[in-house]
């Protein structure tokens, strides 16, 4: 800049040249700042993971793998496992994703094929008012409102009219108490289906409307052409999106813990009350006493923290891929 | 034609069910905003501001724990919000495409989608643990980390939504970067930065799982971060848990109370400025 410079008097130079140095130390204490914030927000990730690890580090000693395999969590004692919660904790996803990925789906199927213009942006607003609610309140529902319903109305049938089915009965059967196992996965599966369909919607939007209406010109029906174009054209980001919501359900903490009963036991049956890992910390954390205790709660933390990080990342690398095509396609 | 009626056919059945699992999700939101209104307006008394959580089988509001959560949560944004904007620049324009900038993005994302129940337990080893009690600053800072990815990532966003050009405009006149960045960048993108903001102040409000363990409760007044303080989340917990009628009714209020002003918070940041939600 001091080339070319229009001012030719030395004293507005000197100014000029002043200027610039201050602009220059400047820029480098903000750069080094925003870079510096980057760093602690990388930081404190590391700090989470390392302070699980040691946490957990004495229960792992102490249990080894068998901590995984284990089924036994007797505070008294001291033998604790983990294989109650982390079961818990998969199959209430599981039931999430069973409920929930379909419904997401044809949410976004209805925001970009079928709704008109003007209802799109509140029923898109309404479902993502769904995530915005916290979790405590879907917990208080849950337990004050949905599972005495659920326990007088719909449990005795289910468990009458399909617990005697050999096989699968046994998911239908217990005493109808509307807390438990598919209580908690019905309310995750609520709780998620805002995420996945926001992923959806987003990921069938960008699907080239040519090639949409190419599929149109040759005579097909709306479904038709949400399954032979759309479905395989964003099917990466489909996956990446349940990831997201997958991810989001292994971790919810408070609406399960109102629901689940909080049992470390392991049950076929869905009505039976269970514990995720979320929840065991939730409600056993402030009163675990002893370093054991305490240890196996950071273990319970840290199968989490990885189990999460696993899915995020396999979401991220789905979602990645999708991106990636795009640029090569346009 | 009998192929083209089996066709329709399907089209009509798999489109009803599309509008069916639309009405579905719908229903949830309008059972639990009725369950809520039902449940919580007729405790929502004036007494609810001017009294204390009560021991149970006493008249009491809930002020401390309103206080409390303003408190908290003010904290936490006052600590949260610079920290994400500053980091969420680097990314936007310093960092960009480098290396270093994408393994932050990355980590950004692994504490965007952890638990927040993992965080509690992370800021009570650190300090909870180091300081010997659980105190209003730990919820605080819990509270922080779970709202700085969010402020990194539209930040970022919004930041790199910013033509280049507009930035080479201002170099051309000689600005330094950071005057680039604070005049042009941010004001072009100041009000997608507040949104991500008053989104994450949202999202933390309503938080519990982070303060179980941090900030723990208190059943009194106080003002007094170095103190376990009462917030409104916890009390919400512990009051709808335990066996009192009376102390459920209050939770109702209160459960009124806090879904009201995050749903209105969220209302205000997308009508102000609808973000572009992109998940990479």
């Amino acid at each position: 800049m001091s080339e070319g410079n229009p001012l030719s008097s030395q004293p507005a130079a000197n100014l000029l040249a002043l200027n610039f140095r201050r602009g220059g130390i400047l820029d480098g204490i903000f750069k080094n700042l925003t870079r510096f914030s980057a760093f602690i927000v990388f930081a404190m990730v590391v700090a989470i993971l390392v302070s699980l690890w040691l946490g957990a580090l004495p229960a792992l000693n102490k249990f080894g793998l068998g901590f995984l395999s284990s089924s036994e969590w007797n505070p008294v004692t001291e033998e604790f496992g983990a294989l109650p919660a982390i079961f818990g904790t998969l199959v209430t996803s599981a039931i999430a994703m069973l409920i929930g990925v379909p419904v997401s789906f044809g949410i976004a199927v209805f925001i970009t094929e079928l709704s008109p213009p003007w209802l799109k942006r509140p029923i898109a607003t309404a479902v993502e008012l769904l995530a915005a609610i916290p979790s405590i309140i879907y917990g208080m529902w849950g337990l004050f409102v949905f599972a005495p319903l659920f326990a007088d109305h719909v449990q005795p049938w289910l468990t009458d009219n399909l617990g005697d089915i050999p096989g699968i009965g046994l998911l239908f059967q217990g005493p109808p108490m509307g807390i438990g196992v598919f209580t908690a996965g019905l309310i995750l599966a609520i709780m998620v289906i805002p995420f996945i369909s926001a992923v959806m919607r987003d990921v069938f939007e960008v699907v080239p409307p040519l090639l949409k209406e190419s599929a149109y010109g040759l005579g097909s029906t709306t479904w038709e052409v949400v399954r032979h174009v759309v479905l395989p054209y964003t099917k990466v980001g489909i996956a990446g999106g349940i990831m997201l919501g997958l991810g989001r359900a292994l971790g919810e903490t408070m609406a399960v813990t109102f629901v689940i009963g909080n049992a470390h036991e392991i049950n076929a049956s869905l009505f039976m009350p269970s514990n995720t890992i979320s929840s065991s910390l939730a409600n056993e954390f402030t009163e675990a006493v002893g370093p054991t205790y305490t240890s196996s709660l950071f273990a319970l933390g840290l199968i989490l923290f990885v189990i999460t990080f696993l899915v995020l990342a396999m979401a991220k690398l789905l979602l990645l891929r999708l991106t990636a095509k795009e640029g090569k396609r346009s | 034609m009998n192929i083209y009626t089996r066709r329709r056919l399907i089209n009509a059945a798999n489109l009803t069910v599309s509008v069916l699992t639309t009405v579905f999700g719908l229903f949830w939101l309008v059972w639990l905003l009725w369950t809520l209104f039902d449940n919580g307006l007729q405790w929502l008394r004036p007494s609810i501001f001017t009294e204390m959580t009560p021991p149970p089988g006493n008249e009491g509001g809930l002020w401390n724990a309103i206080v409390g959560s303003v408190i908290l949560t003010g904290v936490a944004t006052l600590i949260g919000t610079p920290l994400g904007v500053l980091a969420g620049t680097y990314l936007a324009e310093f960092g960009r495409y480098s290396r270093v900038a994408s393994v932050v993005r990355f980590v950004n994302d692994v504490l965007l989608s952890a638990p927040s129940i993992i965080i509690g337990v992370f800021i009570y080893e650190m300090v909870v643990v180091t300081t010997g009690h659980f105190s209003g600053w730990a919820g605080s800072l819990a509270l922080a980390l779970i709202m700085i990815p969010v402020v990194v990532r539209t930040t970022e966003d919004m930041m790199r939504l910013v033509p280049d050009t507009l930035r080479e405009a201002a170099a051309a006149l000689g600005a330094p970067r950071w005057r680039i960045i604070s005049t042009v960048v941010y004001r072009a993108s100041i009000t997608g930065i507040l949104t991500g903001v008053l989104l994450a102040v949202a999202r933390i409000s309503g938080e519990t799982a982070p303060l179980l363990f941090t900030a723990l409760n208190n059943q009194f007044w106080t003002t007094d971060m170095g103190a376990p303080m009462p917030n409104l989340p916890v009390v919400i917990f512990q009051f709808a848990m335990s066996p009192y009628e009376d102390w459920h009714h209050l939770a109702w209020a209160g459960a009124l109370l806090i879904t009201l002003s995050v749903l209105i918070m969220n209302i205000v940041a997308r009508t102000v400025l609808r973000p572009r939600r992109r998940e990479k």
